[in-house]
């Protein structure tokens, strides 16, 4: 399959992306430049990490205005697959394809640790390779990964099952210890409706090899991969 | 600031407060008097301050600097550029460099940190390598003090803001915490960056006829005289120095860095070079200096924040994130392309000449006319008085008769456990992004930080160290010692030095006593440095770190860099399993003197910092990196502050999962309190599978290297008999949150 990551200016973890799917898992990869508009055969694109022109507003605030966000959102609208990842996340809320809001961590700090992730719902395409209830260790690293939605969209989401993603502590249970930074109900990584759009806070990138000292990355990637063309199931898998 | 009226001509004589308030004494006045053969104007005044100040010129410490060993076989750049390099093999070189930001982090801290973040960062991408880690190395006065949480928190926070926000991962560092820096910090920030050998780029102006280009943020008042200010001590009234502080823009350094690797790749570029402390000024006649020629520069055409600045200002301005370029005559719409790109300013406003001078003009009258070797190898160099302190024998004396030790020796490692110098900075680098770039392997928390180079199978491993009460007590051995301890760091994750930078922090130079010290440390740092194989590849010096007369202890910083062949065999230093056998490499002796135990436990600093043996150092990190390379070390952790008992404690607590605990016997060979918490040099403790036992003796034998079996990992409880017994959770607890505690 053919991957695009967008590179905003002040995006950082582009190339961590790129080199994951690109060196670890062999797919195609391109990076879309933000001046430019979406164009070609790309079945998945990635809003990656990073500060998108500097975050000065509010994160994300300013790179939903961008040109190639017009394309990414008709993208998205026509039910192709996007996936923001920690400001890809914010960008994503900003601009009105997931629902709610990324607020200031709750102990006011930028906050980089490992966590741990519990996969609430295997039925999507960024989840499909994974079981319910399975444990994944990543690390977050960010200032602004409060996740927040008023009562009645939090109820929306738990009863359309948007909910991805939630942090846990290494037995698989959610608590505030286990929650970096204070998000509302643990939530780690919510999908639309549609169920082709989605993002998270921590960073799959960055967890894609042994020597990294997590694999467990993979699992969201790989899930993509299976779900966009089931014939390269093998190839990753080794 | 005086200002200057535009096209003076020939200009009043300046008052002796006008040349008083630029640093500059009468005979250095005479001096530019006679280099120039006339009297400066203002604005001439302007550039001789800051390009003669000691932060630029180092007219104090050239003569000692040259002592320190600059060559060896990995070494492609030495110190004088903006950043040093060091061959790591497939093609690749690692540039590396620390500096001091201390005086602006102490009137304003997040601003302070963070612009000594950018300004390091520059140095690395200058030279053409992108930087992929950053450490830092910091010290704050006494937790008491009212201001050190205000410190520590805005310090902190800028160097995540900045490096977070650039996208470079900080992956280590060191933090303490002592009276002696209760009205001046220190930060040092250590970036390194990865090129490739064939396109490394240099400070120099090369060719009569080529352009300058400007290129980053437009040029504001901020930071007008902060190199001055970095020559100068502080006293009560210094923090009205507060404008003289930059503001950080990580953004736009973000999309500077990321043009200038662009521009890298094009054949146009001849030199580069970041406009830090005294920046157009310095930038233009240092790269003119390296390259043999002059510059011309035309102020009008610098893109200005504000209206109506001066060219004085225009010259002297810090503003941040700004580059000076050298390209082909011919390519400059080509360079600007990029820039433009990346949306941002690049003018081309001067040229290089043949004629070694420095001239600027503005407006179309010239304001500056003065030969380059009048700024650069002209500027003063002083031998100045160095005297051993008078109170220095007594500090060394110390007579152990009279101290006690403790009775319960498990509440003292507690009490050792607990505080902020020895327990966990997890507070501090959670604020930091450590992976970004994806290539953290062992990530801030062991005794180095080990990153992969991606597309190899190499890894490099990288340490900052220092300890100034050794130094302040002996600073001959303490600068012995800062080096020894940062090259047996780097052995414990198996990887072998290339090469040091190093921040050389200290009081006013004009203090024989501090003169002394500096002398002294850089002798002892020499010696290290020789016996153990590390070149100094770059570094920077701070002084003038003193307050109403008060000098800071000697703190010379160390940062190293090392390279694992094989990324994969790298080691941490937390036990792994049950059963494995703990082991010591080197020897213990009863020392006390400038320890941890001994401030922490009985308020003192004093007596002599631990002897030192080189050969048996190098011994024992030979040892520990030949046992690495065959596989058999299943943790590594180096004896430093609080001693055995400490590092034991470490090696069991410091891991990610649960902590293990350990039994070990300490034979009676001397006092107690001396055997635990004694801070003898050239020590490791290791942990093996017991079957390998015999070949580790076989490696230590052949070296000459003293092995000595503790005991065994596993249980419950850290057992140090017959002295301590305590649950090893308990350890963990304390040593996790001393200082988190502390904070909130």
């Amino acid at each position: 399959m053919h991957w695009g990551v967008v590179v905003f200016p002040g995006s950082c973890d582009d190339q961590d992306v790129h080199d994951c799917l690109n060196n670890v898992l062999r797919q195609k990869v391109e990076f879309l430049w933000h001046k430019d508009k979406l164009k070609g055969k790309i079945d998945c694109v990635v809003l990656p990490g990073g500060f998108s022109y500097g975050d000065y507003l509010r994160a994300g605030a300013m790179a939903r205005f961008s040109p190639i966000m017009q394309g990414v959102i008709d993208f998205a609208q026509k039910g192709g697959l996007v996936l923001g990842i920690c400001n890809g996340f914010q960008i994503l809320c900003e601009s009105g394809l997931l629902p709610g809001a990324l607020t200031r961590n709750t102990q006011l700090q930028f906050v980089c640790r490992q966590v741990y992730l519990r996969l609430e719902e295997s039925d999507t395409p960024f989840t499909c390779a994974g079981k319910k209830g399975q444990l994944l260790r990543l690390p977050v690293k960010h200032g602004d990964g409060c996740y927040y939605a008023d009562p009645a969209t939090l109820e929306k989401l738990r009863k359309n099952r948007q909910i991805l993603f939630r942090y846990a502590d290494s037995k698989g249970k959610s608590s505030e210890s286990a929650n970096p930074n204070g998000s509302l109900d643990h939530i780690a990584g919510v999908c639309n409706e549609g169920r082709n759009v989605f993002g998270l806070m921590p960073h799959p990138e960055d967890a894609g090899e042994k020597i990294l000292g997590s694999e467990d990355g993979l699992k969201i990637f790989s899930s993509i991969i299976e779900a966009c063309d089931p014939k390269e199931k093998k190839a990753w898998l080794g | 600031m005086a200002g200057l009226k535009r096209k003076e001509s020939s200009p009043p004589s300046l008052s002796p407060e006008i040349i008083a308030s630029h640093g500059l004494s009468e005979e250095e006045y005479q001096k530019i008097i006679k280099l120039l053969g006339r009297e400066p104007n203002t604005t001439e005044l302007g550039v001789f301050s800051v390009m003669w100040s000691e932060h630029c010129s180092y007219k104090s410490s050239k003569s000692f600097l040259k002592l320190l060993p600059t060559e060896g076989p990995a070494v492609l750049q030495g110190p004088g550029e903006n950043a040093g390099i060091v061959d790591i093999g497939k093609g690749l070189v690692a540039v590396f460099k620390m500096e001091s930001h201390n005086h602006p982090s102490f009137i304003e801290p997040y601003q302070g940190a963070a612009t000594g973040v950018g300004g390091i960062l520059r140095d690395i991408f200058t030279m053409g390598a992108r930087p992929i880690a950053s450490l830092n190395s910091l010290r704050f006065g006494s937790f008491d003090h009212p201001r050190t949480r205000y410190l520590l928190s805005g310090v902190v926070a800028g160097i995540g803001g900045y490096g977070n926000c650039i996208g470079v991962p900080t992956v280590g560092g060191e933090l303490y915490f002592d009276e002696s820096y209760n009205a001046n910090i220190l930060v040092n920030a250590f970036s390194l960056g990865i090129a490739k050998k064939d396109r490394i780029f240099k400070g120099k102006a090369k060719g009569a006829g080529n352009s300058l280009i400007y290129v980053g943020a437009k040029t504001g008042r901020d930071g007008i005289h902060g190199a001055t200010m970095a020559s100068e001590s502080f006293s009560q009234q210094k923090a009205t120095r507060r404008p003289t502080v930059q503001v950080g823009d990580p953004f736009t350094e973000k999309l500077l860095l990321e043009a200038c690797l662009e521009l890298m790749e094009k054949d146009f570029l001849v030199g580069i070079q970041d406009m830090g402390a005294a920046g157009l000024t310095s930038s233009s006649a240092e790269m003119a200096g390296r390259g043999g020629t002059g510059v011309e520069l035309d102020l009008s055409r610098v893109p200005l924040r504000e209206k109506g600045m001066t060219p004085y200002e225009i010259l002297l301005s810090e503003s941040q994130e700004r580059m000076l370029l050298v390209v082909k005559k011919g390519s400059e719409e080509e360079a600007k392309r990029i820039f433009e790109r990346w949306d941002l300013d690049a003018v081309v406003v001067g040229r290089v000449t043949k004629d070694r001078l420095f001239r600027a003009s503005f407006d179309g009258g010239e304001v500056v006319r003065i030969p380059i070797a009048a700024l650069t190898t002209e500027a003063p160099v002083y031998a100045r008085p160095a005297e051993r302190p008078q109170n220095h024998e007594e500090i060394q004396k110390l007579d152990l008769s009279k101290i006690d030790a403790p009775k319960d020796l498990g509440a003292t490692l507690k009490t050792l456990l607990d505080s902020p110098n020895v327990a966990s900075k997890r507070w501090v680098y959670r604020q930091y992004d450590q992976f970004v770039r994806s290539n953290t392997v062992v990530a801030p928390g062991a005794d180095a930080a080990v990153i992969r180079i991606k597309g190899t199978e190499m890894g490099l491993a990288l340490t900052v160290d220092g300890n100034s009460r050794y130094c302040y007590l002996d600073p001959y051995v303490g600068g012995i010692l800062t080096v020894a301890e940062a090259a047996r760091n780097l052995a414990c994750v198996g990887a072998r030095p290339l090469g040091l930078t190093d921040c050389l922090n200290f009081g006013s130079p004009e203090n024989p006593s501090v003169m002394w010290q500096f002398s002294e440390v850089i002798h002892g740092m020499r010696d290290s440095c020789v016996a153990l194989g590390v070149p100094v590849v770059s570094g920077n010096v701070s002084f003038y770190n003193e307050t109403d007369g008060v000098p800071i202890y000697p703190t010379p910083t160390v940062g190293m860099v090392g390279l694992l062949p094989k990324l994969e065999r790298y080691v941490t230093p937390w036990f792994k399993s049950a059963g494995d056998l703990v082991v010591l490499l080197g020897r213990n002796r009863e020392e006390l003197g400038g320890s941890e135990y001994l401030k922490v436990v009985h308020g003192l600093v004093r007596g002599t910092p631990p002897w030192i043996d080189l050969r048996l150092e190098r011994a024992v990190q030979q040892c520990c990196l030949k046992a690495i390379e065959r596989g058999m070390i299943r943790s590594a952790h180096d004896i430093s502050e609080g001693g055995l008992a400490v590092a034991l404690a470490e090696c069991c607590v410091v891991g990610p999962e649960k902590p293990l605990g350990v039994k070990v016997e300490l034979p009676e060979m001397m006092r107690p309190d001396a055997r635990l918490f004694g801070e003898s040099q050239s020590r490791i403790i290791l942990s093996i599978k017991e079957k390998d036992l015999g070949r580790l003796k076989a490696i230590a034998e052949k070296e000459g290297v003293p092995v000595q079996i503790l005991g065994q990992v596993g249980g419950s409880h850290f057992v140090i008999q017959p002295l301590i017994q305590l649950a090893v959770d308990e350890l963990k607890s304390i040593w996790s949150n001393g200082l988190e505690k502390r904070l909130q």
